[in-house]
């Protein structure tokens, strides 16, 4: 099996730098990360990859079974650190990603270090005593909107067909194809983002812990943010000045500080 | 023709028609931009990079039931959206939105005054000179007639998919049950006969009928040898109850009384009264008996019913038909006659059975019939090396004839293997 291909694995940067495995979450790929990855690369070595199932991983490579749980995906983080031979990586993952982070490194724990969790969230779904901000019927409403927009009213959304490597307008191509993935594929995903339960493995974590939250962000509120504090013991919290689920996208500079702040201080 | 335009004369009172067109769209146009801004026939908002809500029109407010108070500076554009409209918006639509600056069409929900309103959403980032985003930029279209519609179209393809599994799980559970029972009509593989060499091929038409030809070889008594070749008229679960009748009946008809004109008989007698008061089922077969001698040949006796004469290829590579003129098919009529023939298999002769899907099977450019004349020909090209070697040839020749071959087809093929040649060096030591 040819992971990097499986995986569509990157890596730029400091070839012999620190290593940071970006990690992107539910809707998007590796794209997620453009606007910090270049600065990330001038210090450290970067490896962006897409799970499979989104993005232009090898669709072909998909199953359904594996990926219904958060392990399928953490195994994709395994195999890749494998095969690449990582050794002491920091893993940043976004959303459900950090999640997926704390699965691969209790399962790796010589290869993971270091947990990076942007906008982490443990569980989706409000509970005896615990506000994660969505109810079940929520996640429902949100597997609708990606039907309807998988009718394909955007281009932006519906799959687009790859044309011709060999042509030059292929980064615009990129940038379209941007988030459009199999719509079972994306079904799967979104399920087992938002009604998995990951409490219990926020415990496991032993690695030094950065946690990034946005001031204001409709998927992870703030309390969750707390809660995973509190969970990870020795973990550092740091609230960005950013709005939405995205502070890579919506605030890189912020976002790229604070991590590297937090590498610094680790060293 | 009544109706005449004088293009040299301009119309009488055109002039004042069209200063009154004007003045009409004068007053039409009286709607300000301000106005055709508040009261279009979409949504319009304008947010903050951070999505607080800047400006916002009439049309939108009152789908939304809010005062402009409320929601100016108030509230951001994720505000305005079911949680599933949310979700949506900070997983996919954000995310695209920073990286391309414009996107058009995407579904979301509002939480409109009435309940939820599906709309379809269409954002672009306004940037200053130097490129510095400043604001987005958001319409708003009522998109509820569409989106019901395509839930029923999403229904429909729900259901299309759901009944086209069921109907491919069918599909293939047939076929199984199909399968099961077509080898129940044919033996599993043929027993070894002392002194024979026997072989058989079988070509389904369909996989989806079942099919009406059939063949056996069992032993009778002290070294006896019974085999039968037929083919039911028509195909499918009918044809295939009247074909395990008359496999089952040859059977144990053959253990009563061996003689093939009196088996066939039997046959007749079963068939014609089984069949007789509904859709009269009838076949064709050619039953015999195998009597090895203590010499190393075989004496062979045989009678048909309606089936085309069994063929022999010699030790000398000659083909020749062993002619059954006369046999009626069996089931038609209450008493019919068979015709019964004998001859002798020396060791290297083998005797072939078919049914008539190789003989009709169409050839050529003009989709000529096969013939038996053609299938003696072909047989006396083989080099008589055995009935395996035989149903290898026809089997192939069957394949050569790809489509032209459109009926079940079975083969049945025994013979008495030549003597081994002895080396010649083996008589020098």
């Amino acid at each position: 099996m040819d992971v990097r291909r499986r995986n569509n694995v990157t890596v730029t940067g400091r070839a012999d730098g620190p290593v940071l495995l970006l990690a992107h979450g539910f809707g998007c790929d590796q794209n997620m990360w453009r606007l910090v990855a270049p600065a990330l690369a001038e210090h450290y070595q970067v490896v962006l990859f897409d799970y499979v199932g989104s993005g232009r991983a090898d669709p072909s490579t998909w199953d359904e079974r594996r990926y219904s749980s958060l392990e399928g995906y953490a195994l994709d983080v395994m195999e890749i650190c494998e095969e690449l031979g990582l050794r002491d990586v920091t893993f940043v993952g976004h959303s459900v990603s950090a999640m997926v982070g704390v699965l691969a490194a209790a399962k790796a724990p010589r290869r993971i270090s270091r947990l990076v969790m942007v906008a982490p969230s443990p569980r989706y779904i409000d509970d005896d005593g615990y506000r994660g901000g969505f109810s079940a019927e929520d996640i429902d409403e949100l597997l609708e909107s990606l039907e309807s927009n998988y009718l394909g009213w955007s281009a932006a959304m519906a799959p687009v067909i790859m044309g011709n490597a060999d042509r030059p307008e292929l980064g615009q191509e990129l940038t379209a194809s941007f988030c459009a993935t199999d719509l079972d594929m994306a079904r799967v995903f979104a399920r087992t983002t938002f009604l998995s339960d990951s409490r219990k493995d926020l415990e496991t974590v032993t690695v030094p812990t950065l946690i990034l939250e946005c001031r204001q962000d409709v998927i992870a509120p703030r309390e969750v943010g707390a809660y995973v504090r509190d969970v990870i013991p020795g973990s550092r919290l740091v609230t960005l000045e950013a709005t939405g689920h995205c502070p890579q996208l919506s605030a890189p500079q912020a976002t790229t500080g604070a991590i590297t702040d937090f590498l610094a201080a680790a060293r | 023709m009544m109706c005449r335009i004088d293009q040299s004369e301009p119309e009488p009172g055109g002039k004042q028609d069209a200063d009154a067109t004007d003045a009409v769209f004068t007053s039409l146009l009286e709607d300000s931009a301000e106005e055709l801004y508040e009261q279009a026939p979409c949504g319009y908002l304008s947010t903050l990079m951070d999505g607080t809500i800047a400006k916002i029109n009439t049309t939108l407010l009152d789908w939304l039931g809010l005062a402009r108070s409320e929601v100016v500076g108030r509230m951001r554009f994720t505000d305005l959206l079911t949680v599933g409209g949310k979700l949506y918006h900070e997983t996919h639509f954000a995310p695209l939105l920073q990286m391309k600056g414009e996107i058009s069409g995407i579904a979301l929900d509002i939480k409109a005054a009435g309940g939820r309103m599906p709309a379809l959403v269409t954002s672009k980032v306004k940037t200053s000179e130097d490129g510095e985003p400043l604001l987005i930029r958001t319409t708003v279209f009522d998109a509820r007639d569409r989106r019901a519609y395509e839930a029923e179209l999403l229904r429909g393809r729900r259901a299309a998919e759901e009944a086209r599994r069921q109907s491919e799980a069918d599909r293939v559970r047939l076929q199984e049950a199909l399968a099961v029972l077509q080898q129940s009509l044919l033996p599993a593989e043929l027993p070894v006969v002392p002194g024979l060499e026997a072989g058989s091929y079988y070509h389904t038409a369909s996989p989806d009928l079942l099919g009406g030809d059939f063949y056996d070889l069992f032993p009778l008594d002290t070294g006896r040898w019974a085999f039968f070749l037929g083919d039911v008229c028509g195909k499918g679960p009918q044809a295939a109850a009247v074909t395990s009748l008359a496999r089952y009946t040859l059977r144990a008809a053959a253990l009563h009384d061996a003689d093939p004109v009196t088996v066939l008989t039997t046959l007749n007698t079963v068939l014609h009264e089984r069949y007789a008061s509904g859709d009269g089922r009838y076949c064709t077969a050619i039953f015999g008996i195998l009597h090895p001698a203590d010499d190393g040949h075989v004496d062979l006796h045989l009678a048909s019913g309606g089936h085309p004469s069994a063929l022999i290829q010699r030790a000398d590579g000659s083909a020749g038909y062993l002619p059954t003129p006369g046999g009626l098919l069996i089931g038609v009529l209450p008493r019919a006659p068979f015709t019964a023939a004998r001859t002798r298999l020396l060791p290297g002769d083998t005797l072939l059975l078919y049914t008539d899907g190789l003989t009709e099977a169409r050839t050529g450019p003009d989709r000529a019939l096969y013939g038996e004349d053609a299938l003696r020909a072909f047989t006396a090209t083989q080099p008589p090396t055995g009935p395996k070697d035989l149903i290898t040839a026809l089997s192939g020749l069957l394949t050569s004839f790809g489509n032209g071959l459109d009926d079940d087809t079975a083969l049945l093929a025994l013979g008495v293997p030549a003597p081994s040649p002895t080396p010649a060096s083996a008589d020098l030591t």
